[in-house]
């Protein structure tokens, strides 16, 4: 998810000593890592031959290797180094993106909506609202998801180029060019298959290379009670370690936000909304070899996801034990000093010695790779299937043959990825571009959701109802992000406080529209005939027949790990009140 | 995991990971008789690159022989 940290990356342009080098130890451990997901690649290649293979990695894939992935795809070097920096602006505050951010969503996929993406047998998300909504719905979605998947992956690639620019002195080239063709090499070769075995890797990486930041900030901090003590005597007056004791009011905690829109905008409409139809992490999930395997992987992935904190908030909170004063990006350019965006990198050049620098450099290197991959592969299996293939069925009237698609597949790969290149380099020339795409991504996101649960949990709701749901709803957040745009204090009426920041805009702006969606749907699905039941099959509860867990043991049934991954949750966040 | 032909995913990791704990730790070892060798780091009187170095080696060799191809012969991958 996206948390504004890439557009002051744009200002780390104007700096011009790059903050650590490498030895030729690191560099080597960086060329190793290369070395393998490129091999991983050209091994595959010959378990990748039909579409379902390419596509769905031929639906073979464990729960734990399918639960991995869903979360690698997601973990991009970004989103370390934004959230790390969001901590040390924001404090505490920003677990939330990771806890009821993202779990309750993650969970409720595993247990509602997984069944009828599985047991439907559809390629992708515009693929179920094609069998439920039919071809108008899916391709609004389809076109509008496939291209924000390259422009977002293009905007990712230069914002992971200038990091690397900044801490390494990487040529903005170099970066761009090696990543993204490695990616692609990597993704043609052996297609899904490919880019879950080497998010699986990626993810190892990710942990073991930026643990190393936690473990010995937690030493040097003298463990979390030492660490908070040290916080409280440099912030004498901010409240960096509590998670919800601020957020009574829109005045009381340095985010500008209300325990409302961090419940419904964040921990309803928008993780929902990411988490359940964004393909990119969904595409993972139908990979799964059976439809246990499918619902526990988002909870093994939720598992992992709670556990994420630890190494991209505490780095953070440490930053503000050990390392006071970093400013904020235009103060830090004016000065000549460091900024918080860049928290993570400084943390990791004050630790890590020869290696394990080059190990903390491979993490963010894998983390941009494996959100790529994502990209990369949703957009292939979408043009293919949701855009590519309709429309050439509906001019030759004719089917092509498995094959054909595989090779279709591989040369989406390869347009996606030039397609990315270029979006970077645009980029590069007009900065304001990142906002409005980053803007246009959100747009989609939480109509998309009020539409597919409506299709799922709801017989009633008809293919005109899904279409113009999802059209009245991306409208709507279009409204009122130009609204906003063009009268700023229109954010005080939307967000429903005149203390509301822009990050308080983007909570109150999802759920506004995700309830457009849901109420237009409503509304025009009543007006329109709907489907009969012996079409919603497969799609839709109360005509789906799910099977049973009743006859395994408990330990094996994902209600019960669901029930323990949401028990530790509440801990959790009890915890750290 | 479900192993029918093929070479485990978790067998590359377990190379890389050995590969990287080999590095790390030899690089560590040599920095501590070399102080020259790296930059100056916090804490660096701990060591912690030998014990994370070994941390790596522990973790590759448990996936590197847990999962290795000759074991079980024609595997699938995933």
């Amino acid at each position: 998810m996206i948390n504004g940290y890439s557009q002051s990356v744009f200002l780390l342009l104007l700096k011009s000593t790059s903050l650590v080098s490498l030895n030729w130890v690191d560099s080597l451990v960086i060329v190793l890592y290369f070395i393998f997901v490129v091999g991983i690649g050209f091994y595959l290649l010959r378990y990748t031959k039909t579409g379902e293979d390419f596509f769905l990695a031929g639906r073979r894939m464990s729960s734990w290797v399918a639960g991995l992935s869903f979360v690698a795809a997601n973990l991009g070097s970004l989103e370390l180094m934004g959230w790390a920096a969001s901590a040390y602006q924001y404090g505490i505050l920003a677990t939330h993106w990771y806890w009821i951010g993202a779990i309750p969503a993650m969970l409720f996929l595993a247990i509602v909506m997984m069944p009828f993406y599985y047991i439907s047998r559809t390629h992708s998300v515009p693929g179920y609202l094609k069998l439920r909504y039919g071809e108008s719905t899916s391709m609004l979605s389809g076109v509008s998801f496939a291209f924000m998947t390259v422009l977002m992956s293009g905007i990712n690639m230069f914002a992971m180029a200038l990091v690397m620019k900044v801490i390494l002195g990487w040529s903005i080239d170099f970066s761009i060019w090696v990543s993204s063709l490695t990616v692609m090499l990597y993704v043609v070769l052996g297609g899904l298959l490919s880019a879950i075995f080497n998010e699986v890797l990626q993810f190892m990486l990710i942990w073991l290379g930026a643990l190393v930041i936690p473990v010995l900030g937690l030493i040097e901090a003298g463990g979390w009670s030492g660490m908070v003590s040290k916080i409280h005597a440099n912030f004498p007056a901010g409240n960096y370690t509590h998670l919800w004791s601020t957020l009574g009011s829109f005045k009381d905690n340095p985010m500008g936000i209300h325990w409302t829109g961090i419940v419904f905008g964040l921990g309803f409409v928008i993780s929902f909304g990411y988490w359940t139809t964004d393909f990119l992490v969904v595409q993972r999930l139908l990979s799964a070899k059976d439809l246990r395997s499918a619902k526990m992987a988002p909870i093994i992935g939720a598992g992992f996801k709670m556990m994420v904190p630890f190494i991209v908030i505490l780095p953070g909170l440490l930053g503000l034990a050990v390392m006071p004063g970093l400013l904020p990006q235009q103060q830090a350019i004016a000065t000549g000093g460091n900024s918080y965006n860049e928290v993570l990198p400084l943390m990791l050049a004050r630790y890590a010695g020869p290696g394990l620098l080059g190990l903390g450099i491979t993490a963010l290197i894998a983390g941009f790779m494996s959100g790529m991959a994502g990209n990369v592969t949703a957009f292939s299996t979408v043009w293919t299937y949701d855009i590519y293939r309709p429309i050439h069925m509906k001019l030759a009237k004719k089917e092509r043959p498995d094959e054909y698609y595989v090779k279709m597949g591989r040369w989406a790969t390869i347009i996606g990825v030039i397609i990315s290149i270029g979006t970077a380099y645009l980029v590069q020339q007009f900065a304001s571009i990142m906002d409005y795409v980053q803007a246009l991504f959100s747009f989609f996101i939480a109509p998309l959701f009020g539409t597919v649960i409506l299709g799922m949990l709801w017989k009633r709701a008809t293919g005109p109802g899904g279409f113009w749901g999802l059209l009245a709803g991306t409208l709507a957040s279009v409204g009122m992000y130009v609204w906003v745009k063009l009268q700023p204090s229109a954010l005080g009426i939307i967000a429903l406080s005149k203390y509301a920041k822009p990050m308080a805009d983007d909570m109150y702006r999802a759920l506004w529209c995700w309830l457009v969606t849901v109420i237009v749907t409503i509304v025009v699905s009543y007006m329109t005939t709907p489907k009969p039941e012996a079409e919603l099959t497969g799609l839709v509860r109360g005509c789906t027949e799910i099977p049973s867990e009743g006859h395994l043991p408990l330990v094996k049934r994902p209600i019960f790990w669901a029930g323990v991954v949401f028990a530790v949750l509440v801990i959790l966040n009890v915890i750290f009140w | 995991m479900v192993d029918n032909k093929g070479i485990s995913i978790w067998f590359f990791i377990g190379t890389l990971l050995l590969l990287y704990g080999i590095i790390v730790t030899g690089a560590n070892i040599y920095q501590a008789y070399n102080p020259s060798f790296g930059r100056p780091t916090v804490l660096e009187n701990l060591h912690f690159g030998i014990w994370w170095g070994i941390l790596l080696i522990v973790v590759g060799l448990i996936y590197f022989i847990g999962f290795r191809p000759w074991k079980n012969a024609n595997q699938h991958p995933d």
